[in-house]
């Protein structure tokens, strides 16, 4: 009985005068586009893979990543202000996820919720990083520029920082554009776009991008902050 | 009317898939700081190692459930599954290759450019000098691009 519903929904698939993907076309190519940003990201991370398999030392992120907004003056720290970071990721992706459903569900009030708060946690993401920066650079840290030594003790080369700036500076900028969507997305639901076009389409494809940003972190912070 | 309700239900289980999901997220994590935070007093490289294993391999499997029930993929036709799957496939060889060929180029240059493997077991002098060892560094790095 199953394999006769496959092959009849197979054949309606593939019959023409629809998509065989079974999404419309916006969504499709926004997976192609996440497809592609994926192979960018996964081309940085490895060169930073390569690179760091190539050096006999790396300097030791957790005494590299220690201080916190507010903090005292050599505090040490480690991993506290990244995992709060992620934290803020993961939450805007889930209320991402309940914009896009009570989009599905033409419930334009919960839409608009869920997507200032997403905007709110991205917002939130953007100014833990660009403290984090301002920290690193008073610090010394800039690109071309590394005043951490390796994790036993012998001088290391720029190309931590040069790799640290460049990856998360792509990623903070992913971040950045990703709010710029929502906040479009925000006034057209509140504009009563949607309600016009009597869909909430648009939301879902916006809705890929901000998790796309949220899964580069998860990369991004495991290769940087904990290995 | 039934067509409502049955909307409603879907509605339901949705959220709690996602309540599951975020879950599913926030112990993996918790997993992985609490390792981190442990491979912080570890010193043998065997057991450092293993560690870092288990932590790619839980950032995979958030890697999974983001993608899968976030971006919704594991709900979509099987075909659009393949076509954005199968690609990305690519990334085995990507991180094999690369990998073993940065880890090559160092045991290399450690082999046959006794300069450079001196030159990476001189240990800095700690913190007081800060502003010298800037300075110094500079000339190092240029050093080494030559070689």
């Amino acid at each position: 009985m199953s394999t006769t519903t496959t092959a009849t929904t197979t054949t309606k698939l593939w019959g023409g005068g629809r998509s065989p993907f079974n999404v419309e076309y916006g969504k499709l190519m926004m997976w192609y586009f996440l497809m592609s940003d994926a192979l960018t990201f996964g081309a940085f991370l490895i060169s930073y893979g390569t690179i760091r398999f190539s050096t006999n030392g790396w300097p030791d992120p957790n005494k590299v990543f220690k201080s916190y907004p507010f903090a005292a003056e050599g505090v040490n720290a480690p991993l506290v202000f990244v995992s709060i970071m992620t934290f803020i990721l993961i939450i805007s992706s889930v209320t991402m996820v309940l914009a896009v459903q009570a989009g599905k569900d033409m419930k334009k009030k919960a839409v608009a919720i869920n997507l200032i708060l997403t905007i709110i946690g991205g917002l939130a993401f953007l100014s833990c990083q660009a403290w984090e920066w301002n920290h690193l650079h008073n610090e010394g840290a800039w690109w071309g520029m590394n005043p951490f030594p390796n994790a036993d003790g012998t001088a290391s080369s720029t190309n931590f920082t040069n790799y640290f700036f460049t990856i998360t500076g792509f990623h903070g900028f992913h971040v950045f554009s990703g709010v710029i969507i929502n906040i479009i997305m925000l006034i057209m639901t509140l504009t009563d776009q949607f309600e016009k076009r009597g869909h909430y389409l648009m939301i879902e494809k916006a809705g890929l991008y901000w998790h796309f940003v949220d899964l580069v972190w998860v990369f991004v912070f495991t290769c940087f902050y904990l290995i | 009317m039934s067509h409502t309700a049955i909307h409603e239900d879907h509605s339901a289980e949705v959220k709690k898939e996602v309540v599951r999901v975020t879950i599913i997220l926030s112990v993996l994590t918790i997993i992985e700081l609490a390792l981190g935070f442990f491979m912080m007093g570890i010193d043998a490289p065997g057991t450092r190692l293993l560690i870092k294993g288990i932590i790619v391999i839980l950032m995979l499997s958030k890697a999974f459930y983001i993608v899968a029930y976030f971006m919704h993929l594991k709900h979509e036709v099987r075909n659009l599954i393949m076509t954005i799957c199968v690609p990305l496939c690519l990334f085995f060889w990507f991180i094999t290759a690369f990998l073993y060929d940065g880890n090559s180029f160092r045991n290399l240059r450690n082999t046959y450019d006794p300069h450079y493997k001196e030159q990476s077991t001189i240990k800095v002098e700690k913190k007081e000098l800060k502003h010298e060892e800037k300075k110094e560094e500079a000339p190092v790095d240029t050093q080494r691009r030559t070689d």
